[in-house]
């Protein structure tokens, strides 16, 4: 690739300035909004229920944050969140290992895989409720339901593109079964199990929030929820922004994960845009 | 011919076990009838449900509000990500906003869409509209900006102007990655549509749940819910068929 550059050198610092531009650029597009936010609010265009003001809205974030609620449902939604997408990622990997490898399993999960896969899930929650309750396990098993799909499928099309000739020589090195799997398929299979996991994460989240919503308990959608229904617009609005910075990092996160494990690919040698 | 009709009941033959053992399990009494009534009993609601109309009439308001929100967020979402894709000052200005929302789960903008319009139509068609954007967005934004220089240097050489190059080369490029994000986005409209129903709504299949299941009539629950998981899946099927069909002229 390099040969094909065709470019004039760069100086660094002339780089470091374009960086510094790109990433001024972005940040200055996000305070634009952030103040169109505030001034709107002002304007006396919307009532103070339809759009309150954000620096009010950061206040109510504040004041949360120091009693202690905020951190504390953070802490919940996310950590029903991750547990819901670890059991997903295991659950949906060893699922998918299973299908590619044994016949009986494929035939059995295939046809179920591919109707649950684009099925809308939420729709079941109802029958989750009657079965479960609106508590822990049942929140959970909504997160499991909704995000096994997308790993179990990434899993299985990863197996299917692992080169032959990488499984035919471990084979002729005297390498086992289950060797063969541990040290030659799941790792050339990673890139794109990866990419299932990084759309299964935003999954997790997104139900972790809907379930709150729908069930109460504790958590940020529950919190965002309670508010709506004491007309509480402050209150929403607050949720919101706290939800939208959980999915952000969480998201960002993942990406960061997916470059350290994959170091050793040659995908992260190519430039990321 | 029949021998592909026997490789379809093979491949679906487990489909067969499970409504079997379903529907052994309420019989034989393993479990409750309320937590889960028999197969034959659910599909007899379904029937009732058809008959007095409630399932075809909640599914037309249903059908609406996922259809106009859809069709906002295809149209607007698409033009919006092909002139990110062509124009810089746009990418500059929509690139980060549509960054900053793209992983925020879509469901929480259930309460702030009917604080601005209420419980009715409106406020579901903008959330609809809302979270389906962003994978249309993205998905156009993608395909244009893969679209290759040198198509549209020659376009340009044989005199086209700007609009013509749009739609002559950037848009049929950007169709595959366009196409794939309207995948997305028809998925998540009806989780949208049916979460933003069961919280809040006065008809619709999320509110026909909702009201089947506070009754205690866990018959005709089931049968609405098997109807919108089945239609979601039909929906997704159908489309594939489309798409395969409008990418049929790239071999």
């Amino acid at each position: 690739m390099a040969a094909l550059d065709l470019a004039p050198p760069q100086l660094p610092t002339v780089r470091a300035l374009h960086a510094a531009l790109r990433v001024s650029a972005r940040v200055a597009s996000v305070v634009a909004l952030l103040v169109a936010w505030e001034l709107l609010a002002r304007s006396g265009l919307l009532t103070p229920y339809q759009l309150p003001r954000l620096s009010t809205v950061l206040a109510h974030i504040w004041s949360d944050a120091i009693t202690g609620d905020l951190p504390f449902n953070t802490a919940v939604t996310i950590g029903r969140a991750m547990l819901g997408f670890a059991i997903a990622a295991s659950g949906g990997v060893a699922l998918g290992v299973a299908m590619s490898r044994i016949p009986l399993a494929r035939w059995f999960f295939d046809p179920l895989v591919s109707i649950g896969f684009p099925m809308p899930k939420i729709a079941f929650l109802p029958v989750i409720i009657l079965w479960l309750g609106v508590y822990n396990v049942s929140k959970l098993t909504m997160i499991v339901f909704d995000s096994i799909f997308p790993v179990i499928a990434a899993t299985i099309i990863a197996i299917q593109g692992v080169e032959r000739e990488l499984i035919w020589s471990a084979r002729n090195m005297g390498a086992g079964e289950r060797e063969l799997l541990w040290q030659i398929v799941l790792p050339a299979a990673l890139p794109q199990i990866m990419t299932g996991l990084q759309v299964a994460l935003p999954l997790a989240l997104i139900v972790a929030v809907l379930t709150e919503m729908l069930m109460g308990g504790y958590g940020l959608g529950a919190a965002m929820m309670t508010a709506s229904r004491f007309a509480n617009s402050v209150g929403v609005f607050a949720g919101i922004v706290e939800i939208a910075v959980v999915g952000y990092a969480l998201v960002k996160a993942m990406a960061l994960i997916r470059r350290r494990l994959l170091i050793w690919h040659q995908e992260a040698a190519e430039p990321t845009a | 011919m029949t021998a592909g009709l026997m490789k379809m009941l093979l491949r679906y033959s487990p489909l067969l076990i499970l409504a079997i053992g379903w529907e052994l399990v309420s019989r034989l009494g393993l479990v409750s009838s309320d937590a889960l009534p028999s197969l034959s009993a659910v599909a007899a609601a379904w029937i009732d449900l058809v008959r007095d109309g409630d399932l075809v009439s909640n599914g037309l308001s249903s059908l609406y509000r996922g259809g106009a929100g859809l069709a906002l967020a295809i149209v607007i979402g698409g033009v919006l990500g092909i002139l990110m894709a062509r124009w810089k000052p746009v990418n500059v200005i929509f690139g980060p906003i549509v960054e900053i929302f793209y992983p925020v789960p879509k469901t929480a903008l259930i309460p702030i869409t009917v604080i601005w319009l209420g419980l009715g139509d409106g406020s579901k068609i903008l959330l609809i509209f809302l979270g389906c954007m962003i994978p249309v967005t993205i998905g156009a934004f993608n395909g244009a900006r893969s679209a290759e220089q040198a198509l549209i240097w020659s376009a340009r050489s044989m005199g086209a102007d700007r609009i013509r190059i749009l739609w002559d080369v950037v848009v049929p490029s950007a169709l595959p990655e366009l196409l794939n994000g309207i995948r997305t986005a028809l998925a998540l409209a009806f989780i949208l549509l049916v979460a933003s129903e069961l919280i809040t709504a006065q008809n619709g299949f999320g509110y026909l749940i909702g009201s089947l299941g506070d009754n205690g009539n866990y018959d005709a629950m089931y049968a609405v819910v098997l109807t919108v998981a089945l239609l979601g899946f039909a929906a997704d099927r159908l489309y594939q068929l489309l798409m395969h069909e409008m990418l049929i002229w790239r071999h």
